[in-house]
């Protein structure tokens, strides 16, 4: 029996587990995909929002604020990759310049810290790479970037050294309650819980379904981006949004990202899946010239990458945070669109404390971990480098060239709390293959590093979800019956 | 380790060999190859059909022969090749900074430095292929990789986009390996790929090619399920109702190559767009004094036998650099501009003053074409003109420009072709 059941291990799913793990307590988090932070936490802008686009009085502008100041502190303790950079708001004509005043109203209102609007001049000499053409832009020193994967893996990683327990390809699947215990049945078996959270991200309505919940409708919205190589990186300095068109989306933004490349994106239409990952045409080129737009000087020849993230919007404007007023112990922290990454660590603080006002006794633990160190081997000075091979040789095995990820690092991540146990999840873990060449070099090698530290054939390796296999056999082999010949 | 070089060459596939071993026959003592796989050859290695060799060698022989030849060759020469080793930087006064598992992290001093890193292969994200994100998607060398080298098959029905060399070579080689090869799909209304490989690794085995085709959506959640392919028109957009759709496992890429210039760049060396490679001189010197580059890390070729003689030039002339060890003084330098018809040059310049009796130019043209004329010109005066039956974009021509004529030549001398359309691509 656990004392928490945790429904989904995005970035909302880690950072509650993370937060909870300080206290006396069995938790337990399902993870409906094979890795953590594989849903929305996956494929998103990477950046923590300054905070002056939500609507003040909401949820989402007092946890954006109180999120991304929580976050600094987390990415120092937990080794993340973090970099504050400011955010601009750029308008060209008479209608943008009254949403800058309004956005800039609003940002007032909602407290963060150092918005203004700077005229032309001002912008292009605080951010040269901006469109010329612009008239006005608001700016906002507050914002930053974040590398979204490794913040999620960290937290939940950090939770599972504290003694949360992950089940991963633990989709649930029905949840019943009977007196005080929740019976909650995934793929991978059925658990006991007395509180149970639903953290489900692009899932949350129908995982409040499962309860007899109504009155969530996910209304998911996914969204392109292009990935320009690192060649494009010093184009721009910020984060770069224009004003929004007519349907209030935040519109293409320009942004670096920690690993040195440059997006651009996303666009926004309506799916029904939760887990879309399609890119369509003709809208993949006319994000390039959403981009082009605010940024003029992007080459995009060098794209390196699309992806499609989907945000987990639901009918409602606001998060939807609190216990369910029709299923006691039942709380849901769902509908955590943008800036649900940004508000991540306010939206846990915040859960802990409607568990504690429903029942849940908090004990803290005498002694937790509240500490990681992730090795960098490319970010390492010369004689750090030396060092490191001196420890381990296989630091001195440069296996993703576009990257330069070592050996070290590979089998590193292999061996931490939640192993990667897909090319991807190795990917998302450790940067290899997430360079110019795509993988093409290191993923035959990155593979049988896999097979080798897992202990399996290198046929049983997946890229990343269930039946994503890469190899159909091996050669010289009879396709009928399977047998070498 | 030794950590003073006469010269050191970056790379030990074909190019690097071969300029190292030229090095060493050219006065140059102590020659150091550094090599990030576990053994030197380079891609050559994987690529286990034969049709190496026929112009260099003069008789056909398979990669893996055609390599062994140079690494014998450099073992010979006295050269010394470090494997499983990365260079992580090049410096403008030829410092290279290194890393691997016995010498740590650590740098080596050269006089003159060789650049031989190839190339890349351009990926599905470069071309912004649309449609699901499903495994089953390889580069065509990736997919060379797992078969050849790591003997695994990579699927069982195949469809590959771009007919470059290696996606050519992987349609037989598949077939061989007993999946089926569906169809293989060009985006130009011409292949890339050599003539041969048409012939040998399609015709031969009925496997269709689709000309003026791309793909215009990939289906499959987990793995690859089916691709559509459409045809495209002359602006290459794909046309709405000329759609096909193939139920296939895989799809292989080879959609072309990019040379490999992260370090180039990173030492401050002059690039040339055209080639996405450095420019260089005459001697394949870059402008980086004493910093060479050849094979496919300058431009891509179509054949080893040319990479060959043309990293054995730079290889001669980063020992000459070597003994001399001093800078040339500044001379008389010609730029090499494209013509009408010519997409690139390599040289990009010449110094005449350099130049014993004539200088061998490479470049690539924009369509295909028959009879024409190449035309290297000064000016309004005509240099010298070559007659060719037959030129397209995916056969590298050659020139030897003797030296006379270009004494009276002003700054710079344009090649093209004479009755190729108005330009589209200019220097």
């Amino acid at each position: 029996m656990y004392d928490v059941l945790i429904v989904g291990c995005g970035i909302t799913g880690a950072a509650l587990a993370y937060t909870l793990s300080k206290y006396e307590l069995n938790i337990c988090v399902c993870e409906r995909f094979n890795d953590v932070a594989n849903g929305a936490t996956k494929a998103n802008s990477a950046i923590l929002h300054a905070g002056f686009d939500c609507p003040p009085g909401s949820l989402e502008a007092r946890m954006n604020l109180e999120g991304i100041a929580m976050a600094r502190e987390i990415c120092k303790k937990l080794d993340v990759e973090y970099r504050d950079i400011p955010t601009f708001v750029i308008a060209f004509d008479e209608r943008e310049l009254a949403y800058l005043q309004e956005l800039y109203e609003r940002g007032i209102a909602n407290g963060v810290p150092g918005v203004r609007i700077v005229d032309r001049q001002e912008a292009l000499a605080l951010e040269p790479g901006l469109n010329p053409e612009l008239r006005a832009a608001l700016y906002a020193p507050g914002s930053g970037i974040i590398d979204p994967w490794e913040y999620a893996v960290a937290m939940a990683e950090t939770a599972v050294r504290n003694g949360v327990e992950i089940k991963l390809s633990s989709k649930v699947t029905a949840i019943e309650k009977s007196g005080d215990t929740f019976k909650v049945t995934t793929e991978s078996g059925a658990y006991e819980a007395r509180y149970v959270v639903n953290a489900g991200g692009a899932f949350s309505a129908q995982i409040y379904e499962l309860v007899g919940g109504s009155g969530l409708t996910q209304t998911n919205f996914a969204g392109q981006y292009h990935v320009l190589d690192k060649s494009q990186n010093g184009i721009i300095h910020s984060i770069v949004f224009p004003c929004p068109d007519e349907h209030g989306f935040k519109g293409i933004l320009v942004a670096p990202t920690v690993h040195g490349n440059l997006i651009v994106g996303p666009d926004a239409y309506g799916v029904e899946n939760g887990d879309a990952v399609a890119t369509r045409e003709p809208e993949l080129t006319a994000v390039k010239t959403g981009g082009l737009r605010s940024v003029p000087g992007i080459d995009f020849r060098q794209t390196i990458h699309q992806y499609v993230g989907v945000r987990p919007n639901t009918q409602i404007p606001d998060f939807v945070i609190g216990e369910s007023d029709i299923c006691p112990h039942f709380v849901n922290l769902a509908g955590i669109k943008s800036p649900g990454l940004s508000a991540a660590p306010s939206i846990a603080k915040e859960g802990v404390k409607i568990l504690n006002r429903i029942g849940l006794k908090l004990i803290p633990k005498e002694s937790y971990v509240d500490e990681r160190k992730h090795v960098r081997f490319k970010k390492l000075s010369d004689g750090e480098k030396a060092a490191a091979i001196r420890e381990n040789p296989l630091y001195g095995r440069i296996i993703c060239r576009c990257e330069t990820v070592t050996e070290g690092e590979i089998v590193d991540a292999i061996h931490r709390p939640i192993a990667p146990r897909t090319i991807d999840a190795i990917k998302r873990r450790c940067g290899a293959g997430l360079g110019r060449c795509q993988g093409g070099f290191c993923g035959p090698r990155v593979h049988e590093i896999l097979a080798r530290e897992l202990g399996v054939s290198p046929l049983n390796i997946l890229m990343d979800e269930e039946g994503t296999w890469i190899l159909s056999g091996s050669v010289k082999e009879d396709a009928s019956d399977g047998t070498a010949v | 380790m030794e950590q003073q070089y006469d010269v050191v060459v970056i790379g030990g596939g074909p190019a690097g060999l071969a300029a190292a071993v030229s090095s060493r026959e050219n006065g140059a003592e102590r020659v150091l190859v550094i090599e990030r796989d576990k053994m030197a050859g380079g891609i050559l290695n994987q690529c286990i059909h034969n049709g190496f060799g026929l112009h260099y060698f003069k008789e056909e022989l398979t990669g893996p022969e055609y390599a062994q030849r140079f690494i014998q060759k450099a073992n010979e020469a006295g050269v010394q090749v470090l494997t499983d080793t990365m260079v992580v930087s090049v410096e403008a006064n030829h410092t290279i900074h290194a890393v691997n598992t016995r010498d740590g992290y650590f740098t080596v001093q050269s006089k003159a430095v060789v650049l031989a890193m190839g190339c890349r292969e351009r990926t599905r994200g470069a071309i912004a292929t649309p449609g699901d994100r499903p495994a089953g998607i390889f580069t065509a060398g990736t997919a060379q990789r797992y078969i050849n080298m790591e003997g695994w098959m990579v699927g069982r029905r195949v469809l590959i986009l771009g007919s470059g060399d290696i996606g050519l070579i992987m349609a037989r080689r598949m077939t061989l390996e007993g999946a089926k090869v569906l169809a293989c799909v060009e985006l130009m209304p011409y292949s890339n790929g050599l003539n041969r490989n048409i012939v040998q690794c399609l015709k031969d085995y009925d496997i269709p090619l689709y000309l003026s085709h791309t793909i215009t959506q990939i289906k499959g959640k987990q793995r690859v399920e089916s691709v559509t392919i459409a045809k495209v028109d002359e602006g290459r957009k794909p046309i709405p109702g000329t759609e096909k759709e193939f139920e296939c496992d895989t799809v292989l890429l080879s959609v072309g190559l990019i040379p490999e210039n992260e370090l180039t760049r990173a030492a401050g060396i002059e690039m040339d767009p055209r080639t996405s490679g450095a420019s260089v001189y005459e001697n394949n010197e870059t402008s980086i004094p004493g910093i060479f580059a050849c094979g496919n890390v300058l431009h891509v070729h179509d054949l080893v036998d040319f990479v060959t003689v043309e990293s054995q030039r730079a290889g001669k002339a980063a020992a000459i650099y070597a003994a001399r060890n001093t800078e040339a003084s500044p001379e008389r330098t010609l730029t090499i501009r494209n013509g009408n018809g010519v997409t690139y040059t390599v040289p990009q310049r010449i110094r005449p003053a350099q130049v014993p009796k004539a200088v061998d130019v490479f470049f690539r043209v924009n369509h295909v074409y028959s009879n024409q004329q190449i035309v290297v010109s000064s000016g309004d005066n005509v240099c010298c003109k070559w007659e060719r039956a037959h030129l397209a974009p995916g056969e590298m021509e050659h020139i030897v420009i003797p030296c006379e004529v270009l004494k009276d030549a002003r700054d710079s001398i344009v090649i093209s072709l004479a009755d190729a359309e108005e330009k589209e691509i200019t220097a």
